[in-house]
């Protein structure tokens, strides 16, 4: 008997056309998205502020030493004979009432915002996947009684909490970063949780079930790739949130203990002190802090257009047009009609055979 | 729908629970004693009665072990004096520090904090319904651009700082200082509205940034309905649509956030000094309690605003 159409195996082709999933978002985002260019371009510029504010990790001398780098002086370099020195061509932001200079300290304070920005954002992944998959997976009693943690979680104003659980640690950056992504963590589970049960109705799950794919196997190969897309915004999002909510709290004398650079610990209590003295204090890391959680919200809006397709407007003008759509259906359905009259005529002949 | 609602409004008690431990147990862990900081307040004011710190203890309920202590403030185990007196029984406890009972302390304060919260929420939804609905109905417009940018650049301004900016500097450079004794709404309407206008526009246009992305999302997805077409191709006039057909549906999940929002920026009110304060001295009381009744506050909104979206909009079924 011959082999029929449809009991040949089924040849697989990946007609894709492979591409880096990360270039391929920012080239999208310069052709598609100019404002979350702009702000992908600052969080860039961020970026290298951080890692060249000084090279000593190169082995270079610290500014304070006449090292290179970005910080014209150390960021607790002081210069007694001239506090509160109005922005000149020697400080170029001026200095505060110790005699540091704002730059150097605007320029250090970039590394607190990024490192605090990352290692929340680290911690908050984990924390929601941790949270989120088992209990989107298993339901039942389990999700019951952890959704039950969860809302108790959050209906406490993030504020209060992070206030109340930073007394308990005590002021400082690994405290802010693990509050901060833990406590984010946590309050953002319940997207994630439905986008997992919203996973677990699609029918390339049922299958893996109905094949007895361990589960194990489902969570890592089906529901978790599945759900990056939501994880990606959730975590671009989060990014500004961070670094806002690590300023308000150094600036409420919580989060970063002075003497470190912290740009809302700048604004805190000698900032508002000599705001009327020297108001480059006070205006400076706040421009600094406004821009980079600015940058950090235009990217992120972005990248939800960009990543979800359900967000974007309709059939915009970026995603296949309906003409092209109907073509590829043609030919699919063309391709399907003769593959079945083939099978039909082999059947027949077999038929006529016996 | 009646057996979704039980269910709802039981499912309520074991978070209520949840909330009682977490915020009671969490202030305890603060560093630092509240006896060693009255100790040392009273050192250095030099006060000659110095009591024995173990009768400070016991007069201010902290001999018993944190189990009793939790008990005794819930309502549930009675305190020295025999009686069931806490949370359950309406009593929100007393200050450690100056015994005065922190329902006074939010009886001072909630005028204020309502009246504020109130004048704010309004500004800023007068500001974003309209522009939201604007930016929607004309999808990246030049307006819809703008109008997105204005509600970026407002969520990444950090408040304490604008807010500081806007009253410090104008008040320097103009010299216009702005009364600072609160005057009560009973006694006098106009100098109270006048106390409150700047402060309340600027919560109030600072909060309009996540409303309008808020109106805009929504009216974009309604605007993309099958029932809005029809609106169209049955030749009613865009005011028409735009009115009867769009706003009305979009601003059922707008009016929910709303309600949801009450609590929240009331308690943002609230917590500011006290909060602050309470935190400083490790005033427990007044943790606890201010952290409880928002936080029940916000859990009651949570199952009214889903009851009041089922009721507005028919077609939502829970079960």
């Amino acid at each position: 008997m011959a082999e029929t159409a449809l009991q040949r195996p089924i040849e697989v082709k990946d007609v894709r056309k492979r591409r880096i999933f990360l270039l391929d978002m920012i080239v999208r985002l310069f052709k598609e998205k100019p404002m979350g260019a702009v702000g992908f371009v600052i969080i860039v510029l961020l970026a290298l502020t951080a890692i060249f504010a000084d090279l000593q990790w190169l082995g270079f001398a610290p500014p304070e030493e006449g090292g290179p780098g970005l910080a014209p002086y150390g960021w607790n370099q002081l210069f007694l004979l001239d506090r509160l020195s109005p922005p000149s061509a020697q400080f170029l932001l001026g200095t505060d009432n110790l005699g540091r200079d704002m730059l150097s300290r605007i320029v250090y304070g970039s590394r607190i915002s990024i490192t605090v920005a990352l290692g929340a954002q680290a911690i908050s992944v984990v924390v929601k996947l941790l949270i989120a998959v088992p209990s989107g997976y298993f339901g039942g009693k389990y999700d019951i009684v952890l959704q039950r943690f969860v809302d108790a979680w959050i209906c406490f104003p993030a504020l209060a909490l992070y206030l109340t659980v930073m007394a308990v640690l005590g002021a400082g950056m690994w405290q802010v970063i693990a509050v901060l992504g833990i406590s984010g963590g946590i309050s953002q589970t319940r997207v994630i949780r439905s986008a997992v049960i919203r996973i677990r109705e699609e029918v390339y799950f049922e299958a893996a079930r109905a094949i007895g794919v361990p589960g194990w196997r489902i969570i890592t190969r089906h529901v978790i790739p599945n759900i990056m897309a939501v994880v990606i915004i959730s975590v671009a999002t989060g990014m500004g949130m961070v670094i806002l909510a690590e300023s308000t709290l150094s600036f409420l004398g919580l989060g970063i203990p002075p003497p470190y650079p912290s740009w809302g610990g700048m604004l805190s209590s000698s900032g508002r002190r000599f705001m009327t003295l020297a108001p480059w204090m006070m205006v400076w890391p706040g421009v600094a802090l406004s821009l980079v959680v600015f940058a950090f919200n235009m990217l992120a809006d972005a990248l939800r257009d960009l990543i979800d397709p359900r967000l974007r407007g309709g059939l915009g003008k970026y995603s296949l047009s309906l003409e092209k759509l109907r073509e590829i259906a043609k030919k699919k359905s063309d391709e399907l009609k003769t593959e079945l009259e083939k099978a039909e005529q082999a059947q027949e002949g077999d038929n006529l055979r016996v | 729908m009646r057996a979704y609602l039980i269910r709802r409004i039981l499912l309520i008690i074991p978070t209520l629970f949840l909330v009682t431990v977490i915020v009671f147990m969490l202030v305890r862990f603060i560093p630092g004693d509240v006896l060693d900081l009255m100790l040392a307040e009273w050192m250095t004011e030099g006060s000659s009665d110095i009591q024995d710190i173990e009768d400070l203890r016991a007069a201010l309920g902290l001999d018993v072990s944190l189990p009793v202590q939790y008990g005794r403030w819930l309502g549930i185990v009675p305190s020295q004096t025999g009686e069931f007196s806490g949370m359950l029984q309406g009593n929100l406890g007393h200050s450690l520090w100056d015994n005065e009972p922190v329902s006074d302390i939010f009886r001072a304060r909630l005028p204020v904090s309502i009246e504020l919260g109130i004048l704010s929420m309004l500004i800023g939804w007068t500001i974003a319904l309209p522009i939201g609905v604007l930016m929607a109905t004309r999808q990246d417009s030049l307006a819809d651009y703008s109008g997105r940018t204005f509600a970026i650049v407002m969520l990444s301004i950090p408040g304490f700082w604008l807010m500081t900016m806007v009253i410090v500097y104008p008040s320097i450079w103009w010299g216009a200082m702005p009364n600072i004794i609160y005057v009560p709404i009973t006694e006098n309407l106009w100098e109270n509205l006048k106390q409150f206008l700047l402060p309340a526009c600027l919560t109030g246009v600072a909060s309009s940034a996540l409303m309008i992305r808020l109106t805009r999302t929504m009216m974009l997805e309604v605007l993309r309905q099958d029932y809005i077409r029809t609106a169209w191709s049955k030749g009613l006039s865009e005011r028409t649509v735009l009115t009867r057909h769009a706003v009305k549906n979009a601003f059922i999940p707008v009016i929910t956030v709303i309600g949801a929002q009450i609590p929240v920026v009331l308690a943002g009110q609230i917590i500011g000094r006290a909060f602050l304060d309470a935190l400083n001295q490790r005033d427990y009381p007044i943790i606890s309690a201010i952290n409880t009744m928002i936080a029940t506050a916000v859990l009651i909104m949570n199952v009214v605003v889903d009851i009041a979206y089922a009721w507005m909009d028919p077609r939502i079924r829970y079960s």
